[in-house]
């Protein structure tokens, strides 16, 4: 018992030790706050009101101009225009309720711009501007001027607002800009970039307005001013002007776009055309399209549900983030495959009897058609599965990935722009990681035989077939593919390229592409793509393909439209002239069957429109 | 009758009166205050009203219950505020850039907030359980009870609120008789690092030099503190505006409502986390000082109350709920006067929200809690 007592007392003790050390901690601790305090209120105390005093000088942001997007001829894609807004400076306003229902006689507030006004009241300070409404029309700018006594604390001001002319067309390209999100404040925060964006509330979101956002942004100024008691600004004391965001020039034309757009019809899909000469894109399609003016100053909800609802996913960047199996699209850069690796000669002959057998499997040919002996040329022109299959003894998984790979099948191109997927290319690698099940872990031969007609795993963008045509058209040089071919200083209007040689070369033999070209061309002439390019004045080297389909996402259909949206994809890949390319281009139509029917004429279309404007003597298609 | 007239008696009878009038003092002071900052007339003030209101019943509730009670659900609180924490990691909402907050459907909650009670209350619960039988390894494993909150919370993130959870973890340790031998030397290795950093500022926020451990941003973070004209409209602004505040109150200050640095809209977060800084602007040095003799007294009278208590999960649990309160003071003042960098920890009784508030609340009714029942016993 007295033992017990006395340890209980010894441990009270000890802690009542430990108790004394923190509260000299404590005191210990606030001391040196106390003299911090010190130093500030008596030591420094002149100096630091001298400084509250000229502290009349407010440090204001001044916000850089966002630097606007053209095309190659100068047309313009987004810019920035003077509009009317309403700001409030809520220690002037009064109260807040009575405010808007009497400003709402006066100028329409949707229910959103309310709700957000409240929202931002809540979080500002007295003296600060809290936007009320932008974009006020002349007519409603001009009816609160002469009502403004009511409202104290209100006022118009001017100011920039993004605008993108073009509506619809190339909405994808240039994406669209709206208000810094709590997301968007973390990651400048992150880069320690949030002070270049006080004064600024908009930010790329999407497209080349995200890819692109550092540039065009520019450098926020700061300008101090002398302040009045009441916090109104009275005379500038030392400013720092804002550097404005540098203008970019897209190698996009605007009229092969908007006729590449316009040949689509309403139709889904996806088109690339890569100037294979540099890498630059000429026209990028995605359909269907949306309004990127929607979400300026932010999307209202209805817009939102219709557009991310819709069944036609018109938000999807379908070049880029759609990936499809590219069916016989693929069968060119097969074919370069099979000659490279020495298996096949440019005059092997197959026989095809209409199908390949594997083991106890029968591999069949499109549409079941037997084509007799077969070479690589006639594999080409009259699109024999068959030719194709038999590769499946000779050539390795392994060995076709490390072929297409420079190739940028399965790549991310590196195209600037968001959201890109890389897609798939298949390899024994890929299905280790891809799959958990051991058994699926392996890779079956049977696999290799429709990977090798650009079916089964094979999953590419079309942004990386047109990059693989672009790269077979100029003889195996890999450009980068780029969208903003320079970029311009506002000041002075001097421009400077972003982009000069070749990222990388592949080693093909000039020979193969050749035999691989030559037969490409007579698919135009005489094989599956000659109704399309029926008396083209130039020569065209091309492939149709069709793939079987594969959603863009696993979504509900409806079961009346179940059939249209079951059908086969429609492809085509080719450039032009094929002696000497000036455009080398991919497309996609989803659900719209045969390669040949739907694919090869639009591809005809847009490969018109760009050569034969090339050898107009006015075309201004070469740039500086 | 006799049944309610005794509650009433025990209700009034669980109220630690020094405690009580120490943090009553704080709270009109800190709406004194707040009626500043927002400028006279705004909704803040009804709505701290409000949550004073709340805070006190919610802090009888507590101080109520006996610590016996409190050590019962201890692991099923730290449970609860672990697995809300994880959840927060997946299914959080993000605010201002970071994630800390959780909707339950039926309400909006910040686990790191419940963590700050619940790591104390669990330590206590544990050296109680492992009392006259500690071994080393105990305090190893009470170690890893504070490192997983801590973690958890850093990587929301949310730097101010880790350290509060971290130290007052750590501090639960050393209460509960972490040898000296470990005590003094970690001490002794953070104050030489702060040390370095000082002394060696220069030479280590120069742009080429990498902190291997840290993010960019985080050196950053130092560096302004350092330096605050390095970032004049970014985070520096913030210390810049409050040293500036702060030193032009002087000693007698500018006067309630007409400090100009407050009232001219210059100090950032005025109602929240840079609060002191209209107290010092508006009140002095007497006024920061008496301020802080009122906070160093509400933590010293917690830390009495473990002293006087009987057993260790009153002690460690007083003493380190202490510690949480000294944290808070600590920091804020710190970050608003220029001595820490901005972290965003508020001042207790002082800054606008609720949340925070209740915390508070649940704390000061636990410290109640041992205080009473223990003098009690005692008086027996």
């Amino acid at each position: 018992m007295f033992d017990f007592k006395s340890a209980a007392q010894r441990q009270r003790s000890l802690f009542r030790l430990r108790v004394w050390l923190a509260v000299l901690a404590v005191v210990a601790a606030f001391s040196l706050l106390g003299a911090r305090l010190w130093v500030l209120q008596v030591q420094d105390h002149e100096g630091l009101l001298s400084r509250a005093d000229s502290n009349r000088t407010a440090v204001l942001p001044l916000p850089p101009r966002r630097g606007d997007i053209t095309d190659r001829n100068g047309e313009v894609l987004a810019r920035n225009y003077l509009a009317y807004t309403l700001d409030v400076v809520p220690a002037e306003m009064g109260e807040p309720d009575l405010l808007l229902a009497q400003l709402s006689q006066v100028v329409f507030l949707s229910d959103y711009q309310k709700k957000r006004f409240r929202r931002q009241l809540a979080q500002a300070g007295r003296f600060t501007q809290v936007p009320l409404r932008n974009d006020l029309t002349d007519t409603e700018a001009a009816y609160f001027a002469a009502q403004s006594f009511r409202f104290p604390g209100v006022s118009l001001k001017a100011r920039w607002v993004r605008q993108y002319p073009q509506g619809q067309v190339a909405a994808h390209v240039v994406g669209y800009v709206g208000r810094i999100s709590e997301d968007d404040v973390k990651k400048l925060d992150a880069e320690n970039a949030l002070g270049n964006y006080r004064g600024t509330d908009i930010i790329g979101k999407k497209g080349i307005e995200k890819s692109w956002q550092e540039v065009l942004h520019g450098t926020t100024g700061i300008e101090s001013v002398e302040v009045t008691a009441r916090g109104q600004p009275m005379r500038s004391l030392h400013r720092i002007d804002p550097v404005p965001g540098e203008n970019l020039v897209l190698s996009i034309d605007m009229d092969l776009q908007r006729l590449a757009e316009e040949a689509f019809a309403g139709r889904r899909g996806a088109l690339v055309a890569i100037d294979p000469r540099n890498g630059e894109v000429l026209a990028f399609v995605s359909q269907p399209s949306f309004d990127p003016n929607l979400f300026v100053d932010g999307i209202d909800h209805e817009s939102w549900r219709e557009l991310n609802e819709s069944e036609d996913f018109p938000l999807v960047n379908r070049p880029v983030y759609g990936t499809y199996p590219i069916g016989s699209t693929y069968k060119p850069f097969v074919a370069l495959a099979a000659l490279a690796s020495g298996k096949r000669q440019v005059d092997t002959r197959i026989y095809d009897p209409g199908y390949f057998e594997l083991g106890k499997t029968r591999f069949r040919n499109a549409g079941s058609a037997a084509y007799g002996n077969v070479d690589l040329h006639k594999s080409l022109v009259v699109s024999s599965d068959t030719y194709y299959y038999s590769l499946a003894n000779e050539l390795t998984i392994d060995s076709l990935y490390d072929f297409m790979k420079p190739f940028g099948f399965g790549q991310k191109t590196g195209i600037d722009l968001d959201t890109e997927r890389q897609g798939v290319l298949p390899s024994t690698d890929w299905k280790k990681k891809a799959f958990k099940n051991k058994e699926q872990q392996r890779w079956y031969p049977g696999e290799t035989v429709s990977v090798l007609i650009g079916q089964g795993y094979s999953a590419f963008t079309i942004m990386q077939l047109a990059q693989a045509t672009s790269v077979l058209a100029n003889g195996g040089d890999y450009f980068t593919p780029h969208l903003v071919k320079a970029i311009q200083y506002p000041a002075t209007g001097t421009q400077r390229l972003t982009q000069a040689g070749p990222t990388h070369r592949l080693n093909l033999d000039p020979e193969h592409v050749r035999a691989v070209t030559a037969a490409l061309e007579e698919v135009t002439i005489t094989g599956t793509a000659r109704r399309a390019f029926k008396d083209v004045a130039y020569p065209v080297a091309g492939k149709t393909g069709t793939a079987q389909l594969f959603n863009l996402k696993g979504s509900k259909y409806k079961k009346e439209d179940v059939d249209e949206r079951l059908r086969d994809h429609s492809l085509f890949m080719g450039f032009a002239p094929s002696k000497a390319p000036t455009i080398a281009l991919a497309i996609l139509v989803e659900n719209a069957g045969w390669g040949s029917e739907i694919a090869a004429p639009i591809a005809r279309e847009v490969m018109d429109a760009w050569v034969l404007r090339d050898r107009t003597p006015q075309a201004k298609s070469s740039p500086p | 009758m006799i049944s309610l007239f005794n509650l009433l008696l025990r209700g009034v009878r669980a109220i630690d009166w020094p405690l009580f009038l120490i943090a009553a003092l704080l709270c009109a002071m800190g709406l004194l205050v707040l009626q500043s900052a927002v400028g006279g007339t705004d909704w803040r003030f009804a709505d701290q009203s409000r949550y004073f209101v709340f805070a006190f019943v919610v802090m009888w509730a507590v101080a109520i219950i006996p610590p016996t009670w409190l050590a019962r659900i201890a692991p099923l609180v730290y449970g609860v505020a672990l697995a809300l924490l994880i959840g927060v990691m997946f299914f959080g909402e993000t605010s201002k850039g970071a994630t800390r907050w959780l909707d339950l459907g039926i309400a909006r909650i910040q686990p790191s907030e419940i963590m700050k009670i619940a790591l104390p209350l669990l330590l206590a619960w544990y050296f109680q359980r492992r009392e006259q039988r500690l071994m080393a390894f105990d305090f190893v494993l009470a170690f890893v009870m504070v490192a997983i909150p801590f973690f958890l919370i850093v990587s929301q993130p949310d730097l101010g609120t880790a350290l509060l959870v971290g130290v007052s973890g750590l501090a639960a340790l050393y209460f509960a008789g972490l040898s000296f031998k470990l005590v003094v030397p970690a001490v002794v290795l953070v104050l030489a690092g702060v040390g370095t950093v000082l002394v060696f500022e220069d030479s280590l926020c120069a742009p080429q030099t990498d902190w291997v451990v840290l993010h960019e941003y985080q050196k950053g973070r130092v560096c302004t503190l350092l330096d605050p004209t390095t970032d004049p409209l970014g985070k520096g602004f913030h210390t810049i505006q409050s040293t500036i505040a702060v030193g032009s109150g002087g000693l007698y200050g500018q006067g309630y409502m007409s400090g100009t640095q407050t009232q001219l809209d210059f100090v950032p977060e005025r109602t929240t986390d840079f609060i002191f800084a209209v107290f010092a602007e508006e009140f002095g040095l007497y006024g920061a000082l008496t301020l802080l003799v009122l906070f160093a007294l509400l933590i010293i009278r917690g830390l009495v109350i473990a002293s006087r208590a009987t057993d260790t999960f009153g002690r460690v649990l007083a003493a380190s709920l202490s510690v949480v309160f000294f944290v808070y003071v600590f920091v804020n003042v710190g970050m608003v006067i220029g001595l820490l960098p901005v972290v965003g920890v508020p001042l207790p009784f002082f800054s606008y929200g609720g949340t925070a508030l209740m915390t508070l609340a649940v704390a000061v009714g636990m410290l109640m809690s041992v205080s009473r029942h223990q003098s009690a016993v005692d008086t027996r």
